[in-house]
């Protein structure tokens, strides 16, 4: 696996446009992840490793993308982060607790919320409001409060309009933002969305990313989003690249995305304003690499 | 262009749930047409009824008021809409959420068989449908679907709708968690089938690069109404209304906006990075 430290300066040759993170201001290691292997149907029909030796650190506050075509175990891997799978090999260290360890399951689920990728599996209830108390009310909190965070995260998510509906009632970005809107509420230390904005649209995704920002910034929640977005990715404070099951890259976004041999190899893209800087580079014209976003680029070219 | 529509629709209202609590009024007074063999858009916010609009298209909804002709058949007769499953395939939104069959053979055998052919067409069609859509028949053919990854999951779904050789071939979000390589080949795919066999395509997108990249014309719903309809490349050169809408333009079409705003003289209407990187090359060549 090829690894990068995020030392030094990102780029000495662009502005920083605010797009990108400030790195986080905590060292605490609040997910660890050591050699793990996952076998699913071991021994039965159907067997198949889905992650092959993968370690890993997400410090406490950080931003982490997970990206890698399908099928390298994205999802696989970050089921792990709150005991719904157990390593077959290796261990997961959640907020310092084993995640094999029974007794702990209760512990890590209330400190990590996971939004899946099939909103259809995390639809409880009858009504969209019942839905989004679901889990709140589990947590022993006073009604006033449940309320309150109900409703926050229904504003969150612009749902506040259909509130009332039976959510198998709603169009695919409804529930999609139903099931960002379930987790939210329970306030976790640490959120983890499973390609969240697959269906959701243009403005829908920008909405997402900026809450998922701002709760990563001001709020100090450790955010963990799986994308096939590039440019959500490039927002990340650190990107890990799956394929086949293993981890082959990981680093800050610009020392990722320059990595054009490798993600050529594993067929993954670039955010589309690095796209058009390599465009340009083949024409010959001296566009620099780490441009990550649509405003590095418009500053770049205004300034020559 | 369009003196033949293949689909035409007139006036087109919906209500979901008529006279009870949860009644939705989808779509309202809606006027489209779509000409054979043309590559068709609709895009729209979250909720804006284009998934509602285009299962009028196959017959399964009816609509409340209004008129809908497909391939000449008026689909408010019900007897007319109930053939209409034959002549239009309909690939829904996660549609691997429908591979119920015990294996991928028998899930694309499914359309076929019911539409009365004999073991050996099915077998024919099949094969064809699943090289058709990159698969391998000899390899996936006896797989369970739930043992597929996302990607080839849905390629079996889509397979399935082309072993029956539609006419028209209606894709609500096909590509939605395809990771780039795999949305690229599936639309691929997508637009040899039209060529080859002049079928008319109508695609549902929350993507504006992959609308920009494949398709002619689009419509824009909003709150169930039909707020544009055009050439995709006018409708991508209209960035303010579209923002309004909830809904952007593609990535490279961004990109010129903000040098415009920047005070460069670059054209705002490129769909795709191909079209921005040789503007910009313009561009930087004057200076
Ligand atoms: N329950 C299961 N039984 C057997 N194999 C499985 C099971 N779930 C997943 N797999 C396989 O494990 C591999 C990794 O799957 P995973 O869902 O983690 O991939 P992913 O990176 O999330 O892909 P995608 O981008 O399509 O969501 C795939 O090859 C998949 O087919
Ligand atoms: N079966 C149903 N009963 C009642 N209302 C429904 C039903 N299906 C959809 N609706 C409502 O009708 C409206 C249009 O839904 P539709 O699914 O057509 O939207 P869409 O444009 O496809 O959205 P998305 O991009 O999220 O898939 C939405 O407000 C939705 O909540
Ligand atoms: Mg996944
Ligand atoms: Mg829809």
């Amino acid at each position: 696996m090829r690894e990068f430290k995020a030392t030094g300066p990102v780029s000495n040759t662009l502005e920083s446009h605010g797009s990108r993170l400030t790195t986080h201001d905590s060292n605490e290691i609040f997910i660890q992840v050591k050699d793990l292997v996952h076998i699913y149907n071991r021994g039965k029909r159907g067997e198949f490793r889905a992650l092959s030796g993968v370690s890993l650190e997400i410090k406490k506050g950080e931003f982490l993308a997970v990206v890698g075509p399908n099928g390298s175990g994205k999802s696989t891997l970050i089921m792990h982060f709150n005991a719904l799978l157990t390593p077959t090999e290796g261990e997961v260290i959640v907020g310092g607790l084993d995640t094999r360890d029974p007794r702990h399951i209760w512990e890590i689920r209330r400190q990590v919320g996971i939004v899946f990728q099939n909103p259809d599996n995390q639809i409880v209830s009858s009504l969209l409001e019942e839905d989004v108390a679901f889990g709140v009310e589990n947590l022993g909190l006073p009604p006033e409060e449940v309320r309150e965070r109900v409703e926050e995260a229904l504003s969150l998510t612009g749902l506040s309009g259909v509130r009332d509906r039976p959510p198998h009632l709603l169009s695919g970005g409804q529930k999609q933002r139903l099931a960002v809107a379930g987790v939210l509420a329970m306030c976790p230390a640490c959120l983890v969305l499973d390609e969240p904005s697959s269906m959701l649209d243009p403005a829908g995704r920008a909405e997402l990313m900026e809450t998922l920002v701002r709760l990563n910034r001001s709020g100090r929640v450790t955010v963990i989003l799986v994308t096939h977005f590039m440019e959500d990715a490039a927002r990340a404070d650190k990107i890990i690249v799956m394929n086949e099951g293993r981890l082959v890259l990981t680093g800050p976004p610009d020392r990722v995305f320059a990595e054009h041999a490798l993600l050529d190899e594993i067929n993954l893209a670039l955010p589309a304003a690095a796209e058009i800087s390599r465009g340009l580079r083949r024409r010959g014209f001296p566009v620099p690499d780490g441009i990550l976003s649509l405003d590095d680029l418009v500053s770049f070219l205004c300034r020559r | 262009m369009n003196n033949n529509p293949i689909i035409k629709v007139e006036n087109l209202t919906h209500i979901y749930s008529p006279g009870t609590p949860f009644q939705v009024v989808s779509l309202e007074g809606i006027s489209l047409e779509i000409a054979r063999g043309e590559f068709f858009a609709v895009i729209g916010s979250t909720g804006s009824g284009k998934s509602t609009l285009v299962q009028h298209f196959n017959g399964i909804l009816a609509p409340a008021k209004g008129k809908i002709w497909v391939c000449g058949a008026d689909i408010s007769d019900k007897r007319q809409r109930r053939d209409l499953w034959r002549r239009v395939g309909l690939v829904f939104q996660q549609p691997e959420q429908q591979l119920f069959e015990e294996t991928v053979f028998d899930d694309v055998a499914f359309g076929p068989r019911n539409m009365g052919f004999d073991q050996d067409e099915v077998k024919r069609r099949v094969e064809k449908a699943l090289q058709q859509m990159g698969l391998d028949p000899a390899t996936v053919s006896g797989v369970p679907p739930f043992r597929l990854s996302g990607g080839m999951r849905r390629k079996v779904a889509i397979a399935g709708v082309l072993a029956m050789t539609p006419e028209v071939l209606i894709l609500d979000e096909p590509a939605a968690g395809l990771d780039p390589q795999g949305r690229k080949q599936l639309m691929d795919l997508v637009e040899d089938f039209r060529r080859e066999e002049g079928v008319t395509m109508v695609l549902v997108t929350h993507n504006m690069e992959e609308a920009a990249l494949w398709t002619d014309r689009m419509a824009v719903l909003d709150k169930g109404r039909l707020v544009m309809e055009g050439s995709t490349r006018e409708v991508f050169n209209k960035a303010g209304e579209l923002r309004a809408l909830g809904l952007n333009v593609p990535a490279p079409a961004q990109l010129m906006c903000k040098l415009r705003a920047a005070g460069k003289q670059v054209r705002t209407d490129v769909l795709t990075n191909e079209e921005a990187v040789e503007e910009i090359a313009r561009l930087l060549s004057e200076t």
